[in-house]
């Protein structure tokens, strides 16, 4: 198929009076990796969090492989869906935080059988060999029954990737995933995305990792102030930018 | 004399006391042995009445009555409390005004009031019916068969509890980190699922408040004795109304109070180390890069 995996059409996103999205389209192809680039506050966060419904916006569409996200069609009008049905969209989508958001009280097996336990109402042997399985992917197969606490950051971040995929999600967002990493932790989760991404996972990634996006990204986008400013091939985006604010930001970066 | 750094010195590592401390031991002691001088030898504190009344069966029914009180109580009152807190922070303003109505309401006015207004609920609605609003009665009891003194307690403490009980699950709700109820959403789980991840966080800092709960609970049962329930303090008080030793009885409900109240302080302990599991950190040191 060659319709692409997400599609947005027209996003507007107000919070009280800033308006953070002013009309987006956007779209990534099937298995392509896309990098949301930006300075902070340009709405690259929001327009992703669009992405699995967790943000609803005020205006415009979200197609995730030919789903709307977020609303009904009810003949000439859209609106939105009950949180539950919202849920049930999301499992399809993968999402790891810039803060890892793993659940403490739980060790990271717990963590990665979260998923498949409770929501997807898998057998207790069938998710903890998933899980086992993900964790080795990502390098922690003798982490399993630490809790969070005692993980380092890349290690939870990394569990924290893995909870996701245990949905097998058609689609993985990352916000900031090494953001609040230390930076010799950083390499490890970029190297665990890397191999996602050779694997054919459809990937969106808010980052600053600029060298990740170079070598990783099929396509970059520059965000500023609610509109993106510039996207195209990373090659052509980050180090010839057409724009003068993107010429400026990556000077910067 | 002269002082050179580095020279052997002996250090004292604790301060030398002072003279104060003397002084604040003698009169502490000197305090104490003057109690024990008067509860000894004054014979009105009546020790063998005490141990007389101590296990004695009217007394350990009334103690029965106390602790199967506190515990319903604190069972209704908890759930109640868990759905209050729920409402409380929906999104819907007007569930979460009826839960704040019904907080300040049940707060906001003495549960000794609360204990008689139930007992007297007959006063108001003499019969209780289910019916239509506006319309016929289907059923319908008179009141003071259906509110015994005992149902007048359980409500009147019930309700009480759910509205001092929802304050706590609410504080222990909005401690958790935003970003908990966004990694559970964001797995795909349903509203109720979320709950189920983000509760058993809330709880850890939920049981210290509520463990105090259950003690002032536990003691403010002592109110259903002015409406004649015979729980510990009016089985005391039918007691000595009829041989006249008041203080003797109502040293043995003290005791029984006292003994409860610090076996529950033990459970709290117990618990609190339970639900601390993935907070502090095991023996076990983080574990090095792989």
């Amino acid at each position: 198929m060659d319709s692409p995996m997400i599609e947005m059409h027209g996003i507007r996103k107000r919070f009280d009076d800033l308006e953070v999205l002013k009309g987006v389209d956007y779209s990534v192809a099937r298995g392509a990796v896309s990098c949301l680039i930006g300075p902070s506050g340009s709405g690259k966060s929001t327009l992703l969090r669009c992405v699995n419904g967790l943000q609803l916006a005020d205006e415009g569409e979200v197609w995730v492989d030919g789903e709307l996200i977020g609303l009904r069609v009810e003949g000439e009008h859209v609106v939105p869906l009950p949180e539950k049905l919202i849920a049930d969209q999301r499992r399809q989508i993968g999402m790891v935080f810039q803060r890892f958001n793993l659940f403490p009280h739980m060790t990271a097996l717990e963590n990665v059988t979260a998923g498949p336990l409770r929501v997807n109402g898998a057998g207790k042997e069938e998710a903890r060999q998933l899980a086992l399985r993900l964790l080795d992917q990502v390098g922690l197969a003798a982490r399993g029954d630490h809790y969070p606490n005692e993980l380092s950051g890349g290690q939870q971040q990394r569990v924290a990737i893995a909870r996701a995929l245990a949905m097998r999600p058609k689609v993985m967002l990352f916000d900031e995933p090494t953001s609040a990493l230390d930076p010799e932790l950083v390499g490890e989760v970029l190297s665990v995305m890397r191999d996602l991404a050779a694997d054919g996972m459809t990937m969106i990634v808010v980052t600053h990792e600029m060298g990740f996006a170079r070598e990783v990204a099929d396509h970059v986008c520059f965000m500023d102030e609610g509109v993106i400013v510039e996207q195209g091939h990373p090659d052509a985006v980050l180090t010839d930018p057409r724009t003068a604010r993107a010429r400026e930001f990556l000077k910067r970066g | 004399m002269t002082v050179t750094p580095g020279a052997a010195r002996r250090t004292r590592r604790e301060p030398r006391p002072g003279p104060w401390r003397y002084v604040a031991i003698a009169v502490i002691v000197l305090a104490a042995l003057t109690l024990l001088d008067a509860a000894l030898t004054n014979p009105n504190f009546g020790w063998p009445t005490v141990g007389q009344y101590l296990f004695s069966a009217v007394m350990l029914r009334g103690l029965l009555l106390t602790l199967e009180l506190t515990a319903i109580v604190m069972v209704v009152g908890s759930l109640l409390g868990v759905v209050l807190a729920v409402m409380r922070t929906s999104a819907n303003p007007f569930v979460s005004r009826t839960a704040w109505t019904y907080i300040w309401f049940f707060r906001g006015t003495p549960l000794l009031i609360q204990v008689i207004f139930w007992f007297n609920i007959a006063a108001l609605f003499p019969r209780i019916e289910l019916a239509v609003p506006f319309g016929p009665t289907l059923a319908g009891i008179d009141a003071n068969a259906l509110v015994t003194p005992w149902t007048a307690a359980v409500l009147a403490l019930s309700l009480n509890e759910g509205a001092y009980m929802a304050e706590i699950v609410r504080g222990g709700l909005l401690g958790v980190d935003r970003g908990q109820y966004e990694a559970a959403q964001a797995l795909g789980m349903r509203p109720g699922r979320v709950f189920r991840i983000i509760m058993p966080q809330a709880v850890r800092t939920i049981i210290p408040p509520t463990a105090n709960q259950l003690v002032t609970t536990f003691k403010n049962t002592a109110l259903v004795s002015v409406i004649g329930l015979a729980d510990l303090l009016h089985s005391a008080q039918v007691v000595y109304a009829l041989n006249y030793q008041t203080i003797p009885l109502l040293i043995v409900a003290a005791c029984w109070y006292l003994l409860l109240t610090s076996l529950l302080s033990y459970v709290q302990g117990l618990l609190e180390r339970k639900y601390s599991k993935g907070y502090a950190p095991r023996s076990r040191p983080v574990a090095k890069e792989v």
